[in-house]
């Protein structure tokens, strides 16, 4: 697993957007601690949030922009790979179940999936809203629409 | 001090998620996303381990924010499981994108479980 000579620069701006979404996600869950048996919202917001701006990001850096080939690592899998968290999720499940609050846990685990899920959705569906040209509608009458002519 | 131990971890926990994630995918070709599922299954695992130790008293504070909200934090992610899972949905591999949730999760929390009765085992 040793990165080549090209790859330090990726790694690098990975470690850093890393380091820039772990503080956003502890900071939250400090400003909003999760309390024994309740349902943790501070994952479950950062969660959500972190899946949405992945959809965002995903369109305008794959459809939209021509972005610089580091973007996409340093936003992408740095700050949103970092602020989002699957361990914390696993054991706030546990942590629920363990103390008896076995409805809370399963809501938890089934909505933090859905929501999550929607909201990668959502965000893909939002950014391509926002970034359809004003004179699409023209070119997709004259060329015949866009998925039969791609 | 909390700050600084979350960072450190994150710095070395998201460029391994991306090191892991290239290393197994190199290595087999279905749509399938292993490299995600490897980081998040694994880190669950060490956070369940972590989780259990600090319960038991046998490891500071200062340990799970270095090590569970910074490295195992930063180790896993939920956007790049809920990107990948719709990208499947998308590209009509629904049979793809329902495994991915249905094995992260029942992988992810089984091990994190694991990684607490482990933990309690030696330490209580």
């Amino acid at each position: 697993m040793r990165p080549e000579r090209a790859q330090w620069p990726v790694i690098g701006v990975i470690s850093i957007g890393g380091v820039l979404g772990a503080e956003a996600r502890y900071g939250l869950a400090v400003a909003w601690p999760a309390h024994p048996g309740h349902f943790p919202w501070a994952t479950f917001v950062t969660n959500a949030v972190g899946c949405l701006l992945i959809g965002v990001l995903m369109v305008l850096v794959t459809e939209v922009w021509v972005a610089h080939r580091l973007l996409r690592p340093f936003l992408g899998v740095g700050v949103l790979g970092g602020f989002t968290t699957f361990s914390t999720y696993a054991v706030d499940v546990q942590r629920l179940v363990a103390a008896g609050a076995v409805r809370t846990g399963l809501l938890y685990l089934a909505g933090t999936l859905l929501v999550a899920l929607v909201a990668v959705y959502a965000g893909v569906a939002a950014a391509r809203l926002a970034t359809r040209p004003r004179h699409r509608p023209v070119e997709a009458a004259r060329y015949g629409g866009r998925e039969s002519g791609s | 001090m909390t700050v600084l131990l979350v960072a450190l971890g994150a710095a070395v926990g998201a460029p391994l998620r991306y090191l892991t994630d290239r290393a197994v995918q190199s290595r087999h070709d279905s749509l399938f996303p292993w490299g995600t599922l490897a980081v998040n299954v694994v880190g669950s695992f060490l956070l369940g381990l972590l989780a259990g130790a600090v319960a038991a008293s046998a490891v500071p504070g200062a340990v799970m924010a270095l090590l569970g909200t910074g490295f195992c934090g930063a180790l896993t992610t939920y956007s790049t499981f809920g990107y990948e899972t719709v990208r499947l949905v998308q590209e009509r591999a629904l049979g793809y994108a329902a495994l991915n949730v249905v094995v992260s999760v029942v992988t992810g929390l089984g091990t994190a479980f694991g990684g607490i009765t482990i933990a309690g085992a030696i330490w209580s």
